[in-house]
């Protein structure tokens, strides 16, 4: 079963790309290197505590901003398994899905869900787990299509297996 | 029920009689952008494809812009990068440095864009083009990677926000206050995954450099594209610059939209969003006494010509306030030669601004610009986040590049109209 569990780094509305990864980090596109700077400017303890596994969760808009990839890909190599948010900026939507970073659309658990928490995500039914309070919460579904895409592990390998 | 205008193109990028809000279709596209930042991502993806090489080579547009010319090793490398893959791969519309320009205004210029092209470009501000009734929208490198070799990319067909214009602009009132105010209106998500579509007759007083500025800063609403019809000014423009005559849609009568507002032009005030986010639009009835420390004018929101010439005309025979440092970067290396020509360089450096080779550089933080911590920037660029033009204490306050000349003089945010 793919699964995700960790404990929750929490974000409000409009985190956007330029505090996810500064501009001043893109002149590399090294994953290891940009992990080294992932949320930055919002958060700036967030490398030291991070560890493989941990959850983002955010509320409304979460990405919005450049279309640099850098942006899910410093979350990913940072180890973090999944991010929950109410709604995704649709570059960084697009960009997570293609690269393979899992997302959860889900207003419920992204209004609820606390700093600290440990959380769990069950990505073949969508339920997210508040281990912390007992509460579940059904993330939104992805259409088919872009379903396949995540099976496949992102774009490229999704493009290459039709040909 | 009828389609948009967006959902038009979509159809028939896809070679569907029609498609419906939410479908996931595969569209050709007519073509594929990237820059120094996001290129170098995307070619080292292109090696895990199977299918090598790319599906057209007049077709892809690489256009280092963002650290150029290179601010340090690592920008170089990036750069040269870019310049291998383009000479690999004999790419034409590569753009080197002396040639180039910032991506979303040298595009249009070079005659790249037509009407009902679809187009996607590694860089959020490809909205751009929607200026000239193309749909054109932002994406990863991923995507530009799996466009460059197929010559397709997915889309979920988008529903839209219709902004019906009327009147016409006040004197020193542009097309970036018109979409500040709009974005301080429906909100920095208020257009998320939708397409914003601008209409009325409004529309027609409006000139092409305030249509691209408007088009520019739809992904600011969270749009995936902003879009114009085409009228006489639009074919106008893409004659001037040998743009092939490209499909000219409309939307259906009867398409539906999720909301549509009214906006009278004649209403709209100079607008300036505060820091942190574009979204927080005021008008200079609200705007106490804020002194600044610099002043942008350019990027690819406003550094076209009509930019700098309302800029000029402000700062012709005045000076910059005192210990105010103000960077005038033309967007392009045309626009610059048209701004020498017409003694705007001229007036800019008589009043005390830098002028710059075209670079992205301040608007993202990354040169030519950095603030300090506490500084504060009036900027005509098209973000005011967190750190985005240097210390996280800093901070940027949006405007146009009219209400930017006038605060380079004032030293404070000023009211264009007191000029």
């Amino acid at each position: 079963m793919k699964e995700a569990r960790g404990t929750v780094f929490r974000y409000g509305d409009n985190v956007d790309t330029d505090v996810i990864i500064p501009a001043r980090y893109l002149a590399t596109s090294e994953p290891a290197e940009l992990a080294k700077h992932c949320m930055e400017d919002i958060d700036r303890d967030f490398v030291k505590k991070v560890k493989p596994g941990d959850i983002i969760v955010a509320s409304k808009n979460f990405g919005c901003g450049s279309s640099r990839e850098h942006a899910p890909i410093a979350i990913k190599a940072a180890g973090v398994s999944v991010v929950i948010a109410e709604t995704f900026a649709r570059i960084f939507y697009r960009n997570a899905i293609n690269i393979g970073l899992p997302i959860v659309e889900c207003k419920e658990a992204a209004e609820e869900i606390k700093a600290g928490d440990t959380v769990s995500v069950n990505f073949d039914t969508g339920i997210i787990t508040d281990e912390t309070t007992g509460k579940t919460y059904q993330g939104q579904s992805f259409p088919p299509f872009m379903q396949q895409l995540i099976d496949a592990g992102g774009l490229i390998p999704y493009i290459n297996s039709r040909e | 029920m009828g389609m948009t205008m967006t959902q038009k193109i979509l159809a028939a990028g896809a070679g569907l009689p029609k498609v419906e809000p939410g479908q996931l279709i595969e569209a050709k596209l007519d073509l594929v952008l990237g820059n120094d930042i996001t290129a170098p991502v995307a070619i080292k993806e292109m090696d895990r494809f199977r299918k090598k090489g790319v599906f057209d080579k007049d077709k892809i547009a690489l256009v280092p812009d963002h650290f150029v010319p290179a601010k340090d090793i690592k920008s170089a490398e990036n750069c040269k990068c870019v310049r291998e893959f383009a000479h690999r791969n004999k790419i034409t519309n590569y753009f080197e440095v002396g040639q180039m320009g910032i991506e979303h205004a040298l595009l249009p210029e070079q005659g790249l864009v037509s009407p009902g092209d679809v187009i996607i470009g590694a860089d959020s501000h490809t909205c751009t083009y929607g200026a000239l009734g193309a749909f054109s929208t932002g994406v990863g490198s991923t995507d530009m990677a799996a466009g460059m070799p197929t010559g397709k990319a997915w889309f979920k067909v988008p529903q839209a926000i219709r902004f019906n214009l009327t009147g016409k602009l006040s004197k020193w009132v542009s097309g970036k206050d018109v979409i500040l105010h709009i974005i301080g209106m429906i909100g920095v998500d208020g257009a998320l995954y939708q397409s914003m579509e601008f209409t009325g007759e409004g529309v027609a007083s409006l000139s092409m450099d305030d249509r691209f500025t408007i088009a520019n800063m739809a992904i600011e609403a969270g749009g995936k594209n902003g879009i114009f019809p085409v009228d006489e000014k639009t074919i106008e423009y893409e004659k001037a610059h040998g743009a092939e005559p490209g499909t000219v849609f409309t939307a259906d009568e009867d398409a539906s939209y999720v909301a549509t507002y009214d906006i009278d032009l004649s209403q709209i005030k100079p607008t300036v969003s505060f820091p942190h986010l574009p979204e927080n639009a005021k008008t200079f009835d609200e705007i106490p006494e804020i002194p600044i420390d610099q002043v942008v004018i350019g990027s690819c929101t406003n550094g076209r010509i009509s930019d700098l010439r309302i800029a000029a005309s402000i700062l012709k025979g005045r000076h910059i306030a005192e210990g105010i440092r103000c960077i005038v970067i033309p967007a392009t290396q045309k626009i610059y030669l048209k701004a020498l020509e017409e003694g705007l360089i001229q007036t800019f450096i008589e009043a005390g601004a830098v002028v710059s080779t075209p670079t992205c550089g301040p608007c993202l933080g990354g040169y030519m610009g950095i603030l300090a911590a506490g500084e504060r920037c009036v900027s005509t660029t098209n973000r005011n986040f967190v750190g985005r033009m240097g210390d996280v204490t800093s901070e940027i306050y949006l405007a146009s590049p009219a209400t930017a000349a006038a605060s380079a003089i004032a030293g404070r945010i000023a009211d264009p109209t007191e000029y």
